[in-house]
């Protein structure tokens, strides 16, 4: 079964460096990855961005975004990528996960990455993004990403692409290691038997 | 189809009211409590006087919401009223002590001469819980376990009780006795939890899903699992499941009349205003804002997501629409809408699926089965 790689872009401006990060990430993951059918999805967030604020209105999500949403939880493994905003991960970033079910990327292999202006605020990927993904009990590799504006301009050993390459070997794997996600989502409702509701609670008569 | 008492029809129709005080954002102007209460009483009257079968209200105990006394104003409306049946949407089942809700209903239901169901939910203001000794946490274990003692004292004259949620009871009798002996008819709402399905089916009682504010497929599943698993219990076929739907309407002759009289109220009404368009939310979900041919065309249409259903109830008074707005929407409702809605709902509809449920169709069904036995 074809697995599916999807990236997440939460940049604003247009061209995007958080953009470019996602995909250099999303090209590298699928270099490394032991099936050459491996497909990617890159979503950007600025194109959703009147959709997840409706949904914090309303409770349930448009159709573009419904269909990002099912992307998102449906991956196989995911690229999560945010410009760094005051201190943190963008607020729209944070509103689309805040949308995802608590539960749906429980298990999901996740390769966080961020951009920003200076090398300063690299600390943002441990302080804000690995707890978020840890709270939605995804499996965050060990490396994170991060580009300030310097890092696009830089070689060496230590550069942006060597970081790119072992973040995305380590995704791979863990992609790789995983039976691929059923393509049909579960439909049925899951339903506790009233009979075990009811002795859950040892309700009845003296 | 129509008979002395009950009028029993294939399918009622009726309204659901919240009972907001919102502010009218085309005049700033809002109503007082006072003012409130008595228009969803002119509302009640209005219903029964177009033609409608049912009124519902809400339960709420907090502003900005005035009806925390259902049974109350219901028997309030049932001195005004001679054929409405007078309905809750919904009764928590989960704060409210269920043997004060035994009584509360069966002493309805008399004064009603059986005009009486009610729509058994659990409630989704967090506060309410802890106002009321309850944990919110608990939502589910309590609306299991106080209706299994509503629906034990409604049916066995000596009750010994315990459960986890209140003081054991030991030979109690909860008066009066329901009206012939027979239950009011309960509803189980839900907006997302299979458990209330799975209870509904358990206990061969109806499922309302509330079919607004969300796109319908969201309430389908539910209603699905709900029919799939009537039929599980042992109670008829799926298609027996009694299921009724909530829905949302506003209208005027031409379409574009009504979309520019209702958008200020759309775009500032207290569950999604200030998020999408009326377009887009028209688009989604079953609000129908425009002509009433557009609203029937909308509502069949329901039946071909939800199967044959026995119940639909129109929120028609939110959002600060003046009372003025509201009766004149019921005249539509009542002389434009519902007529067709009943002709075209009966036509192919199979001679298997239930009847709306009423207190005399209940009664005759509970003597037809005291006759077998005999028998």
């Amino acid at each position: 079964m074809t697995k599916t790689l999807v990236a997440v872009a939460a940049g604003l401006s247009r061209p995007s460096s958080t953009r470019l990060l996602a995909d250099r990430l999303a090209g590298a993951v699928q270099q490394h990855t032991g099936d050459p059918d491996t497909r990617v999805q890159v979503i950007e967030l600025r194109e959703l961005a009147n959709e997840i604020a409706q949904n914090m209105v309303t409770g349930f999500p448009g159709p573009r975004l419904r269909d990002a949403v099912e992307a998102v939880t449906s991956a196989d493994g995911l690229i999560a990528v945010t410009p760094v905003f005051t201190g943190s991960y963008s607020g729209l970033f944070k509103s689309f996960f805040d949308i995802v079910d608590k539960d749906a990327l429980a298990g999901t292999p996740v390769l966080i990455a961020a951009t920003g202006g200076t090398a300063r605020h690299s600390l943002v990927l441990e302080h804000a993004m690995r707890p978020l993904f840890s709270y939605l009990r995804s499996v965050v590799v060990p490396t994170a990403v991060y580009a300030a504006s310097e890092d696009w301009g830089t070689g060496g050993d230590d550069a942006l692409a060597g970081r790119v390459d072992r973040a995305a070997r380590e995704l791979a794997s863990l992609v790789d290691a995983r039976p691929a996600h059923p393509d049909v989502p579960d439909v049925d409702v899951p339903v506790v038997p009233f009979a075990q509701q009811l002795a859950a609670l040892a309700v009845g008569q003296e | 189809m129509v008979n002395q008492m009950g009028r029993v029809k294939v399918m009622q129709f009726g309204i659901f009211t919240v009972g907001d005080v919102t502010t009218d954002p085309t005049t700033g102007r809002t109503p007082s409590e006072h003012e409130r209460i008595k228009a969803m009483v002119a509302i009640a009257q209005k219903a029964e006087e177009v033609g409608l079968d049912v009124f519902a209200t809400g339960e709420h105990h907090n502003p900005p919401f005035v009806p925390s006394s259902p049974t109350t104003m219901l028997g309030y409306v049932a001195a005004r009223t001679d054929r409405l049946i007078l309905s809750t949407s919904t009764t928590l089942i989960t704060t409210n002590d269920p043997v004060k809700i035994a009584e509360d209903f069966a002493m309805l239901q008399h004064l009603a001469d059986g005009r009486v169901d009610l729509m058994m939910g659990r409630g989704n203001t967090g506060p309410v819980y802890p106002w009321f000794g309850k944990d919110i946490r608990q939502g589910i274990e309590l609306a299991v376990e106080n209706y299994a003692l509503l629906h034990k004292l409604w049916r066995e004259d000596v009750v010994d009780w315990a459960g986890r949620f209140r003081t054991p009871l030991q030979s109690f009798t909860s008066t009066p006795r329901p009206l012939d002996g027979v239950p009011p008819f309960v509803w189980h709402g839900s907006i997302r939890s299979p458990e209330i399905a799975e209870q509904a089916a358990y206990y061969g009682d109806g499922f309302f899903a509330n079919n607004i504010f969300w796109p319908k497929e969201h309430f389908k599943r539910l209603i699905e699992l709900y029919r799939d698993r009537y039929a599980h219990y042992g109670h008829g076929t799926p298609e027996q499941a009694v299921v009724g739907l909530g829905g949302q309407v506003f209208m005027r002759k031409n379409s574009q009349d009504a979309v520019r009289e209702f958008r200020p109220y759309f775009d500032n009404a207290p569950v999604y205003g200030h998020g999408p368009s009326l377009e887009e939310f028209t688009d989604q979900t079953p609000l129908t804002v425009g002509s009433p041919q557009e609203v029937i065309e909308k509502t069949l249409a329901f039946r071909e997501t939800f199967g044959d259903y026995q119940r639909q109830l129109f929120l028609m008074d939110h959002a600060g629409l003046p009372l003025k707005t509201v009766l004149e929407q019921l005249d539509i409702l009542g002389e434009e809408v519902v007529p067709v809605l009943r002709e075209e709902f009966a036509k192919g509809r199979p001679a298997q699926v239930a009847e709306a449920p009423t207190h005399q169709a209940l009664v005759a069904r509970r003597d037809a089965e005291l006759q077998e036995v005999q028998a």
